[in-house]
């Protein structure tokens, strides 16, 4: 197997594509969105429960790649706990991370098995969904906020 | 003119028959070319097939000799140009049968095509009109379908496929009424392979009154098509399958209607007169060619029908056809493979999933071993849907495949499973 391969598919990503974190509806989000990459047909549905400004719990449900599950199962992980604004700055990190540029300014910890995904140009998509779904659940609900 | 690789280097690739297929891969220089560094084994050939390098001259050497624009200049080079892409309708019209060259259209494609049809012809569908289609068809077969619904107050009725994938006839035939104004199906499906008998489709469609188009996209690579004999109204298809140029394809009309079809797109070389009272349209085919069309795309099709044409379409096919038996039969020796769409009469596709590994990963890891596949929905998400999956790896094969490139599919396939034991 070639080493880009292998640093693509490591085991625990592929361990975290099988058995997936977080994986279900969350009857108690206070935001959800529903993320969609029209390349692959992938679908998944991102729940956070937001309580004053802070990620209490994540999970998420759908179908997807390897990649695109595992990632959002490592997501779910990595967002408990955060602020909104410590989960924003996550994303643009994690973005950095897959698109081959992460500058460390936030510590990535186990996310950073996907650094693989750098290598192929056209994955990144896939590793990118729930965290763009995470963004749009997030800013659905703070502009439904503000019109209150 | 670059002739046609004639020398064949023993033990390169297999022979099948007359078919020499280690022969005709030198015409296509991409061939040769190399992925992540391995040979490249090309199997998308559904999504475009690859070009002989006798289309990629002629492409060229009009660019290079004679470009000029066509139907308008007394000069030398418009007249040669304009010779050049006329007879590159002969060759379509001869290609595929039609009565006369008047019905051959060039358009952009087969979605195009449809587009064409569903604009122009559609204009005479009224309220309660109804539309068949079959659950296999392309996005490019729905679509246009569905807008012209929405403009028309008519309504699309699908035909529903069986768990093979086949189109089932007798539903079919329920589903066609008086009100039925249109049928619009695949001769050859891109996502399953499947083989529709179209003229049999045409007959039970004619019997009630309704026109009939036939995406022919997939099928012209590998099946002979005989418009006549088919009586189907519009046969539609696209260059770029056919080992000819992207940007360019054809639309087959029975004279009869494409005269009675308002005009799609107005503009240059589609009038007789114009005054700003009123225009008067051009004659077939150039009412339904305004503008400058793709010279080069039209010249260089001709080429690719011309190439394809010497080969034998009959050589052609027996050829692919064993081929897809051959990967068929490794395809079912292969535990945690299903395939989708195992009809009866298929060609050229084989669509699978594997148990546990979605159809991206498994493209990335085939990829790298040099095997270019597609894994996706094939824009035809109602046939993924029917059949219960988000997405399935496609192998499809053209005339320069080998028995070593399936070989290569399937060594690939054993490294999915080392990833995803």
């Amino acid at each position: 197997m070639s080493p880009d391969l292998r640093n693509l598919y490591q085991e625990v990503i592929v361990d975290h594509s099988r058995h997936p974190h977080n994986f279900g509806r969350l009857a108690q989000a206070s935001h959800h969105a529903e993320g969609y990459n029209a390349l692959c047909g992938d679908k998944l549905t991102v729940y956070l429960k937001v309580t004053d400004g802070v990620i209490e719990m994540a999970s998420f449900e759908g179908v997807g790649c390897a990649i695109a599950t595992a990632s959002a199962s490592l997501m779910t992980d990595a967002l408990k706990g955060r602020t909104v604004a410590q989960a924003e700055s996550l994303l643009a990190e994690f973005r950095a991370l897959v698109t081959g540029g992460a500058t460390g300014a936030v510590p990535l910890g186990k996310l950073e098995v996907l650094a693989g995904v750098q290598e192929f140009p056209a994955r990144v998509k896939c590793a990118t969904l729930a965290w763009h779904t995470v963004h749009a659940a997030l800013h659905e609900q703070a502009e439904a906020v503000a019109t209150e | 003119m670059k002739s046609a690789g004639s020398e064949l280097q023993a033990g390169q690739t297999s022979t099948s028959g007359t078919f020499d297929v280690g022969r005709l891969r030198r015409d296509f220089p991409i061939l040769a070319r190399w992925v992540h560094g391995k040979p490249l084994v090309y199997l998308d050939n559904a999504a475009t097939n690859q070009k002989p390098q006798i289309v990629i001259d002629c492409e060229a050497r009009y660019y290079a000799e004679y470009n000029a624009n066509i139907h308008r200049g007394v000069h030398s080079l418009s007249q040669q140009a304009t010779e050049a892409y006329e007879s590159a309708r002969d060759t379509v019209q001869r290609f595929v049968n039609a009565a006369w060259r008047e019905e051959i259209v060039f358009v952009r494609g087969a979605t195009e095509a449809i587009n064409l049809v569903a604009a122009s012809y559609g204009q005479r569908l009224r309220s309660g009109d109804e539309i068949l289609i079959t659950e296999m068809e392309h996005h490019s077969n729905i679509v246009p379908w569905q807008l012209l619904c929405e403009r028309s107050g008519a309504v699309l009725r699908v035909a529903p496929i069986n768990d093979a994938g086949e189109l089932i006839l007798g539903e079919f035939e329920r589903l066609l009424g008086p009100r039925t104004r249109l049928v619009a199906v695949t001769h050859l499906s891109n996502a399953l392979g499947t083989i529709n008998p179209v003229k049999e489709l045409t007959t039970l469609a004619h019997a009630q009154g309704a026109a009939v188009l036939v995406d022919g996209a997939q099928a012209v690579p590998h099946l002979r098509v005989d418009v006549q004999a088919l009586d189907c109204d519009f046969y539609v298809f696209s260059g770029h399958k056919l080992y000819g140029p992207t940007g360019i394809g054809v639309l087959y009309g029975k004279a009869a209607l494409l005269t009675d079809m308002p005009p799609y797109q107005g503009g240059g070389d589609m009038i007789k007169q114009v005054t700003f009272a009123r225009s008067t349209y051009a004659d077939l085919p150039y009412k339904f060619e305004a503008g400058t069309p793709h010279i080069a795309g039209g010249i260089a099709l001709g080429s690719a029908i011309t190439y394809l044409a010497g080969l034998g379409l009959d050589a052609v096919a027996a050829h692919e056809q064993a081929l897809l038996a051959y990967a068929t039969a490794l395809a079912n020796d292969t535990s945690g493979l299903r395939l989708i769409g195992t009809a009866g009469a298929k060609a050229s596709i084989l669509s699978f999933v594997l148990d546990g590994v979605h159809p991206h990963d498994a493209g990335t890891i085939l990829d790298l071993e040099g095997v270019a596949v597609r894994s996706g929905h094939h824009c035809a998400m109602p046939v993924m849907e029917r059949f219960g999956v988000p997405a399935t790896v496609r192998a499809s094969f053209a005339l320069y495949n080998s028995r070593e490139d399936v070989d290569a599919l399937f060594l690939a396939l054993a490294k999915v499973r080392e990833v995803f034991p």
